[in-house]
This record gives structure tokens, sequence and C-alpha cells, in this order.
């Protein structure tokens, strides 16, 4: 019964509706054929249209730059956001802080990105910073996201962790921040390097807040992408796409590795 | 309380609980923790003195990790006091304070190895690598750890864990150690023998150890004196024979080892004898206790090793009641026994088996349990 035809059956068609059309993508990149749809042999030619293709490259270089940053920043802040609250136990507004720690995951982009518009417009009038818009802002919005999701990774690490090792290491002489950098850190630290090549490929992968809050001469991959796409499909979209896809699944399948491998150390 | 002191083998010098001269060299006073509504300690008044290996013994959530924690410094007392050598600990961190701690968990430093681990307190303290690591060496050479220096602690047996936190809390040559559970991951062989292992190092090293204990077998072994804690509450403090021979009440005499109670009066009390009346032995002879008076409520408190079973009825005309052996459970050094007595009381027996050809008691059996006047507890609580 168990291992009757029902399981793997079920198991193919799951795996087709997810990655047919990702796999449909990737074989299409090597087409030698100018039309999307239609096969027409083997080739790498697309890749290296690519290489040649100027707003692309720039694009892809502003990309990395956003999702570098905005990954750094979002785990020191998700970090300490995380520390304080498994840590200090019930303070005023622990409740609202741990809520709207973790908001910005539920929140509908639209709405992130629409508020953060209003907010650096407004900023810009009053504190006349940040002027106008374009890289600085895109890394803003995107940290501010990209925190809660640290935070939360963070946070489930932080509680599975044995706390007498803190306790121990104040117990021999340490001050409280010395223990926080001599023992929490390193105790946490792949869960912060999964936390932050999530934020990076979220970072990466971000097309509807970065819209919102970039201005001219900042377009992000995603952004460019989209707009080419509008003008009808190329097949260098395809071979570009393919290449995002190898990124990202790198760093997820590490983060899933580093965020599993954490109690096997504590023993 | 001190009435059968005299027989003791132990010099009063090194007792200095027996001398009301001598000035403590931890005082704990009227110390009360409470979390929320839970009143975890309560008013635990408490003198410990330097050199001893004191022990508080209690089952879990009777608060001594709490009442540990606080001489530690990670939980701030309700109310009362705490005097370490003197000085005043309420406004000390833990990292500042004259203690140290062996935690339950060991909590080992996954990331550092053996050697670090043990090095860390010195190298906060400011001394220097070389001499820090010198002094390193030479603790793990006390405790025979000297071959896995390089070791993380993932890498070493529970046993050796142990150890390597016991070291860890050491090096600072603290004023005091605390110990909370130091054996509780331990399997029982490993237990029995790192016992006798942590008095062979307090001694040579006469630092003053609170170890917090469930195990009473441990407690009775390690300790110079035991706390016997329930309920927030420090229930008796004593050395173990005294914990043992004179519990000062129901529980002390329940929690430690086991007993068989029965309620009873006073009948009267002779100058050499008191009779005491139950329902369930009859009349019962002991030896007399200042503070009882007549027909006052009593609970007689009867060891089972302290009954001797018998097929014929002893000479004496007291202390002695019938009854039929209703299990017997064989352990190779001794037996035990439930007897149940003709009123239809259940007591236990224990005899230890010290011939090799006896004819052992058996099921069934009729029998006649008696017990000298000497043998009898007298509780009034």
């Amino acid at each position: 019964m168990a291992r009757g035809w029902f399981l793997p059956v079920a198991v193919v068609l799951g795996f087709v509706f997810l990655y047919a059309p990702i796999i449909s993508l990737v074989v299409f990149s090597f087409n030698e054929s100018r039309l999307v749809t239609v096969w027409g042999g083997f080739s790498t030619r697309w890749y290296g249209e690519l290489l040649r293709d100027r707003q692309i490259l720039g694009a892809a270089w502003i990309s990395l730059q956003v999702a570098f940053a905005s990954a750094t920043v979002a785990t020191a802040i998700g970090t300490l956001a995380a520390f304080v609250l498994t840590r200090f136990g019930g303070f005023r507004g622990r409740l609202l802080l741990t809520g709207m720690a973790t908001a910005p995951l539920v929140m509908p982009e639209v709405i992130t990105g629409l508020s953060l518009l209003l907010l650096f417009v407004s900023m810009e009038l009053t504190l006349g910073w940040p002027a106008g818009r374009g890289l600085t802002t895109i890394i803003i919005a995107h940290t501010t996201f990209c925190a809660a999701f640290v935070a939360v990774i963070a946070q489930s690490r932080l509680r599975d962790m044995d706390e007498s090792l803190e306790e121990a290491a104040r117990d021999l002489g340490a001050g409280p921040v010395r223990v926080f950098f001599d023992i929490t850190l390193p105790v946490i630290a792949p869960a912060l390097v999964a936390g932050w090549l999530l934020a990076f490929t979220l970072s990466l992968d971000d097309l509807v807040i970065a819209s919102f809050v970039s201005g001219p001469g900042a377009s992000t991959l995603p952004m460019v992408i989209f707009s080419k796409v509008r003008l009808g499909v190329s097949p260098d979209v395809n071979a570009l796409a393919t290449i995002i896809i190898g990124i990202v699944a790198v760093s997820v399948v590490t983060a899933g590795v580093l965020i599993r491998r954490r109690a096997k150390r504590e023993g | 309380m001190t009435q059968h002191g005299s027989n003791q083998p132990i010099a009063a010098e090194t007792r200095p609980w027996l001398d009301p001269e001598a000035q403590p060299f931890i005082s704990i006073r009227g110390i009360t923790k409470r979390f929320g509504t839970f009143t975890a300690v309560n008013n635990i008044n408490l003198d410990i003195f330097r050199g001893e290996l004191f022990c508080l013994l209690g089952g879990s959530g009777c608060g001594k990790s709490t009442l540990l924690r606080m001489l530690a410094g990670f939980e701030a007392p309700t109310e009362g006091q705490i005097l370490i050598d003197g000085q005043d600990m309420a406004k000390v961190p833990p990292d500042k304070r004259p203690t140290n701690m062996m935690f339950q968990s060991y909590a080992l430093f996954p990331h550092m190895t053996v050697e670090k681990n043990v090095a860390y307190g010195l190298l906060r303290e400011g001394k220097s690598k070389r001499e820090a690591y010198a002094r390193v060496a030479e603790m793990l050479r006390l405790v025979k750890l000297e071959t896995l220096a390089k070791r993380k602690p993932h890498q070493l047996s529970g046993g050796q864990r142990q150890r390597v936190a016991l070291a860890r809390s050491l090096i600072k040559q603290p004023k005091l150690l605390l110990l909370d559970e130091p054996l509780g991951a331990l399997d029982k062989k490993l237990r029995e023998e790192t016992q006798f292992e942590l008095i062979r190092i307090q001694e040579s090293l006469g630092v003053t150890f609170i170890v917090v204990t469930h195990d009473q077998d441990e407690a009775m072994t390690l300790a110079t004196r035991i706390g016997v804690m329930n309920e927030g509450e420090i229930r008796q403090v004593g050395e173990p024979r005294e914990i043992y021979e004179e519990p000062n009440s129901k529980f002390v005499a329940d929690f430690i080892g086991s007993v068989n109670l029965f309620e009873g009066r006073v009948e009267a009390a002779a100058p050499d004898l008191m009779r005491l009346q139950t329902d369930e032995l009859g009349p019962v002879v002991t030896l007399p206790r200042s503070g009882l008076s007549r027909n006052q409520r009593i609970w007689v408190a009867l060891r089972p090793e302290r009954i001797t079973l018998s097929r014929v009825r002893p000479d004496a005309a007291t202390n002695v009641v019938s009854g039929v052996v209703q299990e017997v459970g064989y352990m190779g050094h001794m037996s035990n026994f439930r007897v149940r007595l003709d009123g239809g009381r259940v007591i236990r027996v224990t005899q230890s088996n010290r011939l090799r050809d006896e004819d052992p008691i058996s099921w069934d059996e009729p029998i006649f349990a008696s017990w000298s006047p000497a043998a009898v507890r007298v509780l009034t609580e």
C-alpha cells in the first residue's frame, strides 16, 4: 500500500508543477534560435550577448551593491533586535516590538513600497535627506524588510542556545558586551550567515519595493528585466534568469544547511 | 540537636558550626525570591563556614537552584541580604563576585577548545597568555585531562566534559564554588567515583563548596553539612548523620532514606525510659526526650534497618509486634521485607545478609518484629 503508485506519481506531479517553468527557461536559455519558443539547437550565444549588454551589466552591478549593503545592515539590525527580544525578558513595549519586527514579513510589498516612498519624499522636503531617490533609498527600503527575516532566524537560534553559556562567561568575569562578542556571536554565527544569505537573495529578487523607491539611473536587475519583457521576451533574458536562479539556489541551499547544522556542535 | 555529637570521629575544630563564636564565611539573611506571585525561596537564613562542602538537598522546584543562582548573582533576591566574607553582594554583578559556578549542563563554550574554555576566566582577569596557559596546564593535570587540551567539547565524553567544567570553574581559585547538580549527568558507576574525586579536589584546594543536588546518597557522601529544602524553605540543617538519625520532622525523616511512621501520644516519662502509646504498634518504649508533655501527639519514626525480624518471640516485653511476611526483595547484600502487622499496617524492614548459609525468612511466614528503645525517633511535627 505504502509502496503503491500513488505517492511516486504525486511527487513527480508536484515537482513538475513547481519546476517545469524553470526547467524550460533554463533549457531555452541555451537555444540557438532568436525565437524564444522554437528550438534551434544548442548554443551559449545568449550568454555572450548578455556580457556585451551594458544596460543589463549596469543593473546587475546596482543589484549586487544593493543586496550586499542591505543584507549586511539588515543582519546587524536584525541580530540586535533578536537579542533584545530573547534576552531582556519582559520590558515595556516588548510585545509591540515583537509584532513590529515581524510585520514586514506579511505586509504586502505594494504597501511597504508606497509607505517608504512617502516617507522618503517627506524626509527630503523636511530634512533635505535623502536627496532624490536612487541607490541609497533602495538600500534603506531593502534593509527594513530584510532585517525582519534576519530577526526571525536569529531569534529562533538565540532561543535554542543554552543561556547558561552566557551566564558561565559572566561568572568567569566577562562583562555583558564581552559576553555578546565572545560567546553569543560565535555560537549563533551560522544562523547569522544564513540570515545574511537569505537577505541577500530577497534583496536581489525584489521588484515591487525597488520600483517604488528607486530613481533615475538606479534600476535594479529585476526592474530592467521586467521592462525588457514588456517589449517582448528575448532569449538573453532567459540566460540572465538562469544565472540568477543559479545564484539564488546556491545561497538558499547554503542558508538551509547552515540553519540545520546549528544544534550539532552543542551536543 | 548535638547531644550525640561527642561520638563523632571528626575533630571539633573542623566543625566550626558547633562553635557559637565562629564567624560564618557566607551569611544568608532572610532571603526571599518571588517570581510574580510564586515564592521560589522563602525567608532563608543560613550560615556556611570556610572550607565546608555544604549540600542543598531537595526535590525539583524546591528552590535550591534559585538560592544557588542568587549566590552567583544571576538572580536578585526580592528581600534579604547575602554576605560573602563579610561583603554585601547586593550590588555586585556576577562577573565581579568572588564565586564561580559549575553548571548542570556544564555550559562549555562549544567553539573553544578545552584549553581555551579553562583559560577564559584567567584571560578575563587580565592575566598574560603565558601565565594563564601555564595555570591551565596545571589545572588540567589535577583533573586528569592534560592529553585532551586541544579537543573541542563535542569530542569529549560526559565524564570528561564534567571535569572540564570543574577545571574551568576552579581556575580562578574562587573563595566559593557553586555546583549545580555536578554529577547529575553521569551514570551511576562514574558518579560514585567522581564523588570521591570531588572531595579530594575540594580538600586539596581548600575552596568552600556549595552543592545543589536532588540525590540524597550524593549529599550524604559529599557533605560536611546538608540543608534539606522543601517548597522554598530550609527544613533542617545538619551533618549527614544528624539529618539521618535525628530528623526534626516527618518530612525530613521520610525524605532522607525510608522510614516507618506511626502516630501516637506520650503516655508517661520515667527518668530512664519514656512510654509512648500508638494504635498500630501498641505501647512503645524509647529513650527520654525533653520538651514533651503527657498526652502530647507525636509520631514514632523507625528506620527499616533498625527493626529485627525473628521467628521466635524475643524476650523483651515491649517494642515487639507480630505479623506475616508479605513480600521479600532479595538484593544480595541485604533483603527488603514488607511485613503485615496483625493490626493490618504494612511496615518496611531491611535485614543485611551477613551469613551465607542462613535459612532465609520467606513469604507468608509468621514473624516477630522488634527494635531497641534507642532505635526509636520521636517526632513532633
